[in-house]
């Protein structure tokens, strides 16, 4: 799968709590969520990502809380992937569980810059600055959550183990 | 084997001989929860793919805690979703009203976990029963949906980093100012993926309910989970409680494989107020500036047992809370509720002029039960200050133990007891 699209650029330590807020909480639908999504970070994040739809981001993005109603706010924001130069763990599991593309590395996260234009290649694990001509090769999934990736969730997984079971 | 108590107890779930950090591994449940924010997203997901049938429902728990009691109708709404799911079960645990409490402190209380026990929740505080000898992490709803089917999960092996604490504590040093002086040392992402696992002759004085506190935080500087071995204490404690289930004591071995050992002397730490807005931004409270404060908050999962309300009341006897501050008291279940007013605790509390608050989660997270307005300040014993997390974006939390909240209370600003 190939993702373009120009970036957006936030710090280290993006927290669940600047992400959706837990006043928004008592939503479900990712729609719903996706309005207050970033807000307190970025005030103009939802007019800015129409137009940028790749986060790309420092240290520990999405740590705090197992809220997944956070990677569900961001890809309902309708933000095609998220680069950071590391995740936080129960965030990175909940994105490949609602099947949020994400993407791992420091020299990326580093050197691509605000507004750049980049073309992901999910596939290979590459990540292409169109803006700069420089490109980033990233770390494959595990083989387990390349699965989950590829069946679009980790629920549809179950579904065929509770069909294969019964 | 050399292995850590982590390793052994993903190992016994895993029902493998060794696990390497590392590792991917398909891993057996013993428990696994849900709260009133994380259980609807399950709950709709599991009807959203037609699933009907469940692993085990007395391995399930539901606790309707974070916007309880519920502030508005669709907070009432998803409670409603949960109770209709648990009668539909059979699910035996589900926790609501004057049954519920904070579920970190509250499935301890109830017997729900015993050391060598594995525990996913749908929570980043589930890590708090490590502190039992249990191994103990928080997912998302997908990944808890997926284990109420499966009656397992995948874990990818941490690997371990050793955390000693030897030396004396000074006055007024608790379990939180060891914690969050340990974030303060590694950082936010300092133990990213890893277990934490605590250990030391410091560690043995603990109380359990102080390390309730440390094991409760791991979480807060990106581990997987924080764990400490079952010692007689914790064993006393099973027996106090009654608890159903049989315990397995797991202790790393002396050659087992650490990341890191990192040793603490506990001797030159001073109680630790951690700045907005990271909770790495640890200071002494004896080198700060005067920060006039508007809210305290005492209790949560991090500081909402026993242990803590002694120490509050301790420094509140016979004083008052300062005019300007509003004095939050939130314990954390319904059983140290009653423990506390036998000790005559909620008498103290409220003659100084606090407000005794029902087991929520409430303001931790800026729910509800408190909320701050723009500019506020507020001294919490709970475990985030992230920006805007009690409230407004512009308000600041300020972390601390219960001896720290009281006096700032009555001080109007953050003080520790021995200033006021």
């Amino acid at each position: 799968m190939i993702i373009q699209g120009k970036t957006l650029k936030y710090g280290d330590n993006v927290d669940t709590d600047v992400i959706i807020p837990a006043r928004y909480l008592t939503a479900t639908d990712p729609q719903e969520l996706a309005q207050h999504c970033l807000e307190g970070l970025d005030s103009d994040f939802p007019q800015k990502v129409s137009s940028s739809p790749i986060l790309v981001a420092g240290r520990n993005f999405g740590c705090g809380s197992s809220r997944e109603h956070a990677p569900l706010a961001i890809k309902a924001s309708g933000v095609k992937a998220v680069i950071a130069a590391s995740f936080a763990r129960i965030f990175y599991r909940n994105a490949l569980n609602i099947g949020l593309p994400i993407l791992e590395s420091e020299e990326a996260a580093e050197k691509i810059k605000e507004g750049d234009q980049l073309e992901i290649d999910l596939d290979k694990g590459e990540i292409k600055n169109l803006t700069t001509q420089e490109t980033f090769k990233v770390e494959p999934f595990p083989p387990f959550l390349q699965e989950i990736i590829e069946q679009g969730g980790l629920m549809n997984l179950v579904k065929k183990r509770v069909v294969h079971l019964s | 084997m050399s292995m850590t108590i982590t390793e052994k107890i993903i190992a016994a779930h895993a029902q493998k001989e060794k696990v390497t950090p590392g590792e991917l591994v398909q891993v057996k449940i013993d428990l696994s929860l849900a709260n009133d924010i994380t259980a609807p997203l399950s709950i709709k997901e599991l009807e959203k793919q037609g699933i009907e049938k469940i692993f085990d429902p007395d391995k399930i728990v539901l606790v309707a805690d974070h916007n309880t009691p519920c502030k508005d109708i669709a907070s009432a709404q998803n409670v409603k979703l949960m109770q209709e799911f648990a009668q539909k079960h059979g699910i035996s645990h589900f926790f609501v009203g004057g049954k519920a409490g904070i579920e970190h402190v509250l499935l301890p209380e109830q017997g729900l976990i015993v050391p060598g026990d594995l525990i996913i929740g749908a929570d980043s505080h589930t890590c708090t029963y490590g502190a039992l000898g249990a191994f103990s992490t928080g997912m998302g709803s997908t990944d808890i949906a997926a284990s109420w089917v499966l009656g397992e999960t995948w874990l990818r092996v941490p690997e371990s980093i050793l955390f000693v604490y030897e030396g004396k504590r000074k006055q007024f040093v608790t379990g939180k100012d060891l914690i969050l002086f340990t974030i303060g040392k590694i950082g936010v992402d300092g133990a990213r993926y890893c277990a934490m696992e605590f250990t030391g002759p410091v560690i043995q004085e603990l109380s359990l309910d102080e390390r309730f506190t440390m094991t409760n935080m791991a979480v807060e500087a990106g581990a997987k989970n924080g764990i400490m071995e079952a010692d007689d204490k914790v064993l006393s404690y099973l027996t106090e409680i009654k608890s159903p289930r049989s315990p397995i004591v797991y202790q790393s071995d002396s050659d087992a494989q650490w990341k890191e050992i990192i040793e603490i002397a506990v001797s030159s730490i001073e109680p630790q107020v951690a700045f907005p807005h990271l909770p790495s931004n640890t200071h002494s409270v004896y080198s700060i500036p005067q920060i006039e404060v508007d809210q305290v908050v005492i209790g949560s999962c991090t500081n909402g047992r026993m242990e803590d309300l002694r120490m509050a009341a301790q420094v509140l006897k016979e004083r008052e809370v300062h005019p300007r501050v509003r004095l939050l008291i939130f314990p954390g279940s319904p059983a140290i509720l009653r423990q506390a007013e036998k000790e005559g605790l909620l008498q103290i509390f409220l003659e100084a002029g606090g407000i005794i608050a029902p087991a929520s989660c409430g303001p931790c997270l800026g729910g509800h039960l408190g909320v701050l307005a723009e500019g506020e300040k507020c001294v919490s014993t709970t475990n985030r200050n992230f920006l805007g997390r009690m409230g407004h974006i512009k308000s600041e939390v300020y972390l601390a133990n219960p001896y720290i909240a009281a006096s700032s209370a009555v001080a109007g600003y953050i003080a520790a007891p021995d200033q006021i």
